[in-house]
């Protein structure tokens, strides 16, 4: 049970080489689960090396309640990690794995056999116990990895993508059960994924990174409605948020750009006022449920007639995809609304919930007006890293 | 940092830990810092002194190299290594590749045979020497056999002529290497893809086109990786040649190995003798380095 | 060996088979032939080698080749034994060791030494012959089987490290990371980790050098002469004498003496002298 805090952290190995972590912050409350999440290569997995003692870091600090824990040794971090590969010891039988690290510890015999036996009722591999890990299914491997780190009872636990060599459906069962498992225990954890969807379902706060840098530090919901860049909006969200390269205009005073299927133009209203963004080439990011039928009758908000170019049924939603400005943009609808390949929709979206990138740098412009976006600066702005 | 508790002082055991990795490391690293590299050094040294029963540090230059060059015995020695080597790196390969083929046609008793030609990899070159010369003895060895069994006119007495003994060395040397090479080619066959086998076939091609435009091609590596051992084993032959025929008749099948040991610890040449150990250096160094090139070139492009 | 094929021929009865099958049984009576030859040859009298031929069944089985034998070369096998064991387990032992440290805990400068260490897996021996006989002779250890266990596991470290390291390499570093967090040593991980994973690997690096280490003849023939010599010298010797009758008989016998060690490991063991020779020799 601890709070878990970087500050500055910087991992680089070597001169000249380019940094593996920069100027990382962020702090997280005892009990949270915090979600590291980004493309492999990010420094995800290094960040939590250097958090479990494995990897020194360059510069900064890592505090646990407070106390700087950067200069000690793995051991003595009072720190448990879950692999990837599980990591669990060919030659040793699951009890031997579970207990090895109580042992190293010079727990007393009684003490081991206890906690051996509450960790292996917990994840309900009593069966398993004499067995050896190359006799173990992936997902019996994951039990036992998990139960080698709730033996320790340690501070803080660090998941390294703990569920990506399951299959899907064996991970999405674990992904509830972990769930579940930190309802109960309340342990603060910190979790290594590639995965949007962990990342989404599991995490208290979820860190986006890339090239070593966290983009964003917020709740899932304000990373996914509020993305604070073009590499976050892309990252999360399943399908990936939409984009339409746009030039601004000013028109009697509004800005608004021009929308192009192809077979119809429309004019699209922003809600954004801000001076100094005319003339310039933006990225429109909307998302896919965000795209509705437009109603036979006007409603006031604008309409664009577009063509059906593929559909993809995905059980729940079917996903339609037209072409607007020369970019694939999908629609998710239900699938009894759903139309035919060729058909002609019209379609339209609240301008007010449009998300603005610069084409360029790929930065948000301007605070929105949607309800969505209050609150972002307090939270988001100052772990944005660029 | 100023409000927080500081434990970045590592205890004793830590700083021991750290330092273990290194420390177990540090005598193998004297050993071969001095024992490989530092030796190769004196050695090249020796080379450029007038050292002969004894070290002297007297510098000479190239004069044992010049002297060297003008040994008949040195190119007799070098001249028998490019037709020994040559014909034992061929001729195993073809043997080899040839073996492995046949075995990877699911053989029954595959294990077995394999076995049976492998078998001489793990003998020494000396007792594979003292085998061959007494099965080419002329007079008692194979000679006898085959008028015994009815060939009258068959000689065979190479071991005591100057011009094919090297011959008798690429016989014994491929007798001991070809089911070495058949072992490692059939590894590699084991490791092609099955698949673009499969593809071949659906396009009509015959199993002689499958191995030479196929599967050969892709075991490149296979073949770089046998071409270096058995260059290694030819350039490093002095057992084989020892047990054999001791370099005669003469000094007729003399290879360098033989020529350096020769001058350096029974002639009392150790100049000469280091020059020419100098030369057999550079001989490995003129495949290795190519090798090595072209390993750590594809290494980079995976 | 598994019998895992991957053969792309149908096994139908054809010609084309049973051609197959002649010419491998062909070879392997060619690799045979001289095995063969040796162990008739050591069982015949000096009188039946004369008169029959390599292949002729000995009149009487003649034991005499292998007495004679077995007092020339008997007590350099001993010498042989008193090297190779000693020689074998340390240069193991060290190989493991480095095998371990530069796979699992790399450091600056560790990458450059196993490439320099590499290279002597193709260092040919003559350039450093003469520096080390001058070593062996200050440390008194000339003519000497410790010498040569020395000498031997000097010159053995490159293979011994590149057996382990190569394995090692292998193995998820996860692995020791997972025990560091379990709060393991340096060699408790190296102990209850990796060393129990070790069995296969051990086996190839033994194997490896006691093969390497009882066929070696340039060390022996330099390093040790007179008493101390190993089997290969021994026999060596024995088989290039110009004085007397030559006794091809004893000859063989003693052959198949220095010979047997070897032949019996890879009969019992050749999973990993083949592994041994494909993995160690091959990755070079």
């Amino acid at each position: 049970m601890a709070t878990l805090e970087l500050r500055n952290v910087n991992k680089s190995y070597g001169k000249g080489l380019p940094d593996t972590l920069k100027n990382i912050e962020l702090k997280i409350d005892d009990g949270e689960f915090l979600i590291l999440v980004g493309p492999s290569g990010c420094g995800k997995s290094t960040l939590m090396n250097c958090i479990a003692g494995l990897e020194t870091i360059s510069g900064g600090a890592i505090l646990v309640d407070d106390a700087d824990i950067s200069g000690m040794s793995p051991k003595d971090r009072d720190i448990a990690m879950v692999f990837q590969s599980y990591a669990l010891y060919p030659t040793m039988n699951v009890r031997d794995n579970i207990a090895f690290g109580l042992k190293i510890r010079k727990m007393s015999a009684a003490a081991i056999d206890e906690e051996v036996a509450r960790v292996s009722k917990l994840l309900q591999i009593e069966h398993l116990l004499t067995r050896k890990p190359g006799q173990l299914s992936g997902g019996q491997q994951q039990r036992v990895a998990m139960g080698r780190a709730l033996a320790r009872r340690p501070k803080i636990y660090l998941f390294d993508e703990p569920l990506s060599n399951l299959d899907a459906k064996l991970r999405v069962e674990m992904r509830t059960e972990m769930k579940l498992m930190h309802q109960r225990l309340k342990t603060t954890t910190v979790y290594v994924t590639h995965d949007q969807i962990e990342a989404m379902t599991l995490g208290d706060k979820v860190a986006v990174m890339k090239d070593g840098i966290i983009q964003q530090f917020g709740t899932p919901k304000q990373i996914y409605n509020d993305p604070a860049n073009l590499f976050v909006a892309s990252f999360i969200g399943s399908p990936p948020m939409n984009f339409i390269p746009l030039r601004l205009q000013r028109n009697e005073g509004r800005l608004s750009a021009l929308l192009d299927s192809g077979q119809a133009r429309c004019e699209l209203p922003l809600s954004m006022q801000d001076a100094g963004l005319e003339d310039r080439d933006v990225i429109v990011g909307i998302r896919a449920e965000q795209i509705v039928l437009a109603p036979s009758e006007p409603n006031g908000l604008p309409v664009i007639r577009a063509e059906v170019q593929v559909i993809e049924p995905t059980g729940p939603d079917t996903l339609v995809f037209v072409n607007l400005n020369g970019s694939k943009v999908c629609c998710r609808m239900a699938p009894d609304d759903a139309p035919q390949v060729g058909q002609s929709l019209n379609l339209q979206f609240d301008p007010a919930k449009v998300l603005l990138f610069d084409a360029n740098t790929g930065e948000r412009l301007g605070a929105m007006s949607s309800p969505q976006a209050h609150g972002r600066a307090d939270n988001v702005a100052q772990f944005k890293g660029r | 940092m100023s409000s927080v508790a500081v434990f970045s002082k590592a205890s004793p055991f830590d700083a021991l830990q750290r330092w273990l990795p290194k420390l177990v490391l540090a005598p193998s690293m004297l050993i071969v810092l001095v024992g490989f590299y530092g030796y190769i050094f004196w050695t090249f040294l020796l080379s450029f002194t007038n050292s002969s029963f004894m070290p002297s540090y007297k510098w000479v230059g190239l004069q044992q190299y010049a002297r060297l060059m003008d040994n008949d015995r040195w190119w007799v020695a070098s001249k028998n290594l490019a037709v020994f080597g040559g014909m034992f790196i061929v001729i195993s390969l073809v043997i080899g590749v040839f073996l492995a083929i046949l075995l990877d046609q699911r053989i029954r008793k595959e294990g077995f045979i394999r076995t049976i030609y492998l078998y001489p990899m793990a003998l020494s070159m000396i007792v594979t020497g003292t085998a061959w010369k007494w099965l080419l003895n002329p007079g008692l060895g194979l000679d006898k056999m085959l008028r015994d069994w009815g060939w009258e006119g068959f000689r065979f007495d190479w071991l005591l002529d100057q011009d094919r003994v090297v011959y008798c060395l690429v016989i014994a040397a491929v007798w001991q290497a070809s089911g070495f090479v058949m072992a490692m080619f059939l590894a590699g066959l084991r490791g092609v893809d099955q698949s673009i086998i499969r593809a071949a076939q659906v396009d009509g091609a015959s199993l002689p086109t499958i191995y030479l435009r196929i599967v050969l091609p892709s075991l490149r590596p296979v073949f770089f990786s046998a071409f270096m051992i058995l260059a290694h084993i030819a350039i490093k032959s002095f057992d084989l040649v020892s047990a054999m025929t001791a370099g005669g008749p003469g000094y007729s099948s003399d290879l360098p190995a033989m020529f350096m040991y020769s001058f350096t610890f029974s002639r009392g040449q150790m100049g000469i003798g280091s020059a020419s150990a100098i030369m057999m250096l550079g001989a490995i160094l003129a495949i290795l380095v190519p090798y090595l090139y072209s390993e750590l070139r594809n290494k980079r492009h995976d | 060996m598994t019998n895992m094929t991957s053969g792309i021929g149908a096994s139908r009865f054809t010609f084309s088979r049973v051609a197959i099958y002649a010419t491998l049984i062909l070879a392997a009576a060619v690799y045979l032939i001289p095995l063969v030859v040796m162990l008739l040859t050591s069982f015949k009298s000096p009188e039946d080698i004369r008169t029959g031929n390599l292949l002729s069944w000995p009149q009487v089985i003649d034991g005499i080749g292998w007495i004679k034998a077995w007092d020339t070369v008997g007590g350099y096998f001993w010498n042989s034994v008193k090297i190779t064991v000693p020689a074998v387990l340390i240069s193991t032992f060290i190989g493991a060791m480095n095998g371990y440290v530069l796979s699992m805990w790399r450091f600056r400068g560790s990458q450059l030494f196993f490439g320099l260490l590499l290279f002597g897996c193709f260092l040919p021996f003559q350039t450093v012959l003469l520096p080390a006989s001058f070593t062996i002779g200050k440390l008194g250890l000339a003519n000497t089987t410790t010498g040569l266990v020395l000498v031997h596991v000097v010159y053995g470290l490159a293979f011994t490290t590149l057996f382990f390291r190569n394995y090692y390499v292998s193995i998820p570093d996860a692995l020791v990371k997972a025990a560091r967090l379990d709060g393991a040593g340096f060699f408790t991980i190296f102990g209850r980790i990796l060393l129990p994973m070790s069995v296969p690997i051990v086996m190839v690096c033994l194997i490896w050098q006691f093969t390497q280490i009882w066929n070696d003849f340039l060390f022996g023939v330099v390093f040790a002469s007179g008493d101390a010599q190993p089997i290969t010298v021994a026999l060596n010797n024995l088989v290039n004498t110009s004085t007397g009758a030559k006794e091809y008989n004893v000859d063989m016998a003693a052959a198949m003496i220095a010979g047997l060690p070897t032949l019996l490991v890879y009969i019992f063991a050749g999973k990993y002298f083949l592994r041994g020779l494909t993995s160690g020799a091959v990755k070079g």
